[in-house]
């Protein structure tokens, strides 16, 4: 070949490499400066939904998070206290739930009356810690059950205060270590731990598992989510 | 002067998509690591300010979740096009060449005048290649571990628990770095012609006399 070709080659192989280098850099850039929605950038949360669906469609209920046994009275880590800001008296606490034109007021021995069951999971935070923790509570699946409330697609969940609320899909609710729970580590829930009743969902990063449950409802439309409209991932199952 | 043509297109995109994939996916992956950094001292404070690290986990999430795919897809696409187009005899490191390994590093240090006779890679490059592809599959194997440790638990089981699979799963991140640094600077000793056979595609021989 002669040397004229070999430097034409040279030069239009460099422009077509820098060329489409630049096509990337400039489509990361769109894509990054799309309008937010929910903090993300709308083409992210896109693909954020589409994880969420692939994972929810994949879900298989059967799947247990997995623990070794807990030592009674271990101290669970504490993170977080949004929804706990409140001056709050656990004695006069009282459950809201929503199903439909069913409204319920329940109070903890309403709670108390129902079976109870016990589980063990490695706790899972968001940011990326881990914790072993006991559980002892109402299943999700029995406490609908026993008060014959109608499934929808979605769960809501807040705290009295409204300050921390999430949203769920039915299916992870239904599963088998969803709890309605009032112990860990074998003793009383603490109150930054969420006493008297919070929920735990093993299938969940702890965003989830919220504490100081004050309402519960219902829904075809997913309710609002705090931390999903903070910019992380809605579905966030494990 | 003879010319030789070296890398396929197909060899090229697929290793030049892998910068831009690879330190987004470096970058968001310690954007998600600040939020609860368990390696102590491993990034000083001032490693974190200097890059803007703190407070954008939900950044790192949004980031890593989304170029994963592109970084996986872009990955099996060439492991296809390896093993179809036969480039896999080039790249893969049989007996002979960990026998030629030592030889080569020592005239690559200037301890050896005569190179051992190779092929397109000599062997530290088929070895550190090949050994780079494999650390890549493992990091997306222990990736999707911790992303979904409770549906993919038997997939967490290979690498131990959540703890040891979160731990393989940074030290490659490192090892890969490492590599990145480590290739960088042979293609620097290596010059030009070997350069720009990345990108053009050909390299230009010249006739022994």
């Amino acid at each position: 070949m002669k040397k004229n070709n070999l430097k034409n080659r040279t030069i239009l192989s460099f422009v077509v490499f820098f060329a489409l280098a630049g096509v990337l850099v400039s489509a990361w850039w769109w894509m990054s400066n799309q309008p937010k929605v929910d903090f993300t950038p709308k083409p992210f949360r896109q693909v954020l939904e589409l994880n969420g669906q692939i994972w929810k469609s994949l879900f298989n209920k059967n799947k247990i998070n997995e623990c070794s046994p807990v030592a009674k009275g271990k101290k669970p880590r504490v993170n977080g206290a949004i929804g706990l800001k409140q001056d709050f008296d656990p004695e006069n606490w009282k459950l809201e739930v929503t199903s439909g034109a069913q409204h319920l007021t329940l109070t903890m021995k309403d709670i108390l009356a129902l079976p109870r069951t016990e589980t063990r999971a490695e706790f899972r935070c968001i940011e990326g810690w881990s914790d072993d923790v006991a559980y002892a509570g109402v299943k999700f699946s029995d406490f609908m059950k026993a008060f014959q409330l109608n499934p929808n697609t979605y769960v809501g969940l807040i705290t009295p205060d409204e300050a921390y609320y999430v949203s769920l899909d039915i299916e992870s609710m239904m599963h088998s270590q969803t709890l309605l729970a009032y112990e860990m580590n074998g003793e009383p829930i603490s109150l930054e731990n969420g006493a008297p009743l919070r929920l735990i969902v093993p299938v969940k990063y702890g965003i989830k598992s919220i504490k100081r449950i004050g309402k519960v409802y219902f829904s075809d439309i997913r309710p609002p989510d705090y931390w999903a409209e903070q910019g992380y991932d809605w579905f966030a199952g494990l | 002067m003879k010319v030789v043509e070296k890398h396929a297109l197909w060899l090229r995109v697929h290793h030049w998509l892998n910068v831009p994939f690879l330190l987004l996916m470096m970058w968001s992956g310690t954007l998600i690591y600040w939020a609860n950094d368990i390696y102590p001292g491993f990034f000083p404070e001032s490693f974190y300010s200097f890059f803007h690290i703190d407070h954008r986990l939900a950044q790192g999430m949004w980031v890593h979740f989304f170029v994963a795919w592109l970084f996986i897809s872009n990955g099996l696409f060439y492991l296809i096009w390896v093993f179809t187009s036969g480039h896999w005899r080039e790249l893969i490191p049989t007996l002979e060449t960990f026998r030629e390994a030592l030889p080569t590093i020592l005239h690559d240090l200037g301890l050896r005048s005569i190179a051992p006779p190779q092929g397109k890679f000599n062997a530290m490059q088929k070895i550190s290649y090949t050994g780079v592809i494999f650390l890549g599959i493992v990091e997306v194997l222990t990736g999707f571990a911790i992303y979904k440790p409770v549906q993919l638990s038997w997939l967490l089981s290979i690498f131990g628990n959540y703890e040891t699979t979160r731990l393989i799963h940074f030290a490659i991140m490192i090892a890969l770095a490492l590599f990145i640094l480590m290739h960088i600077m042979q293609v620097i000793r290596a010059g030009w012609n070997n350069f720009r056979a990345m990108i053009a595609g050909f390299e230009v021989e010249h006739e022994k006399e």
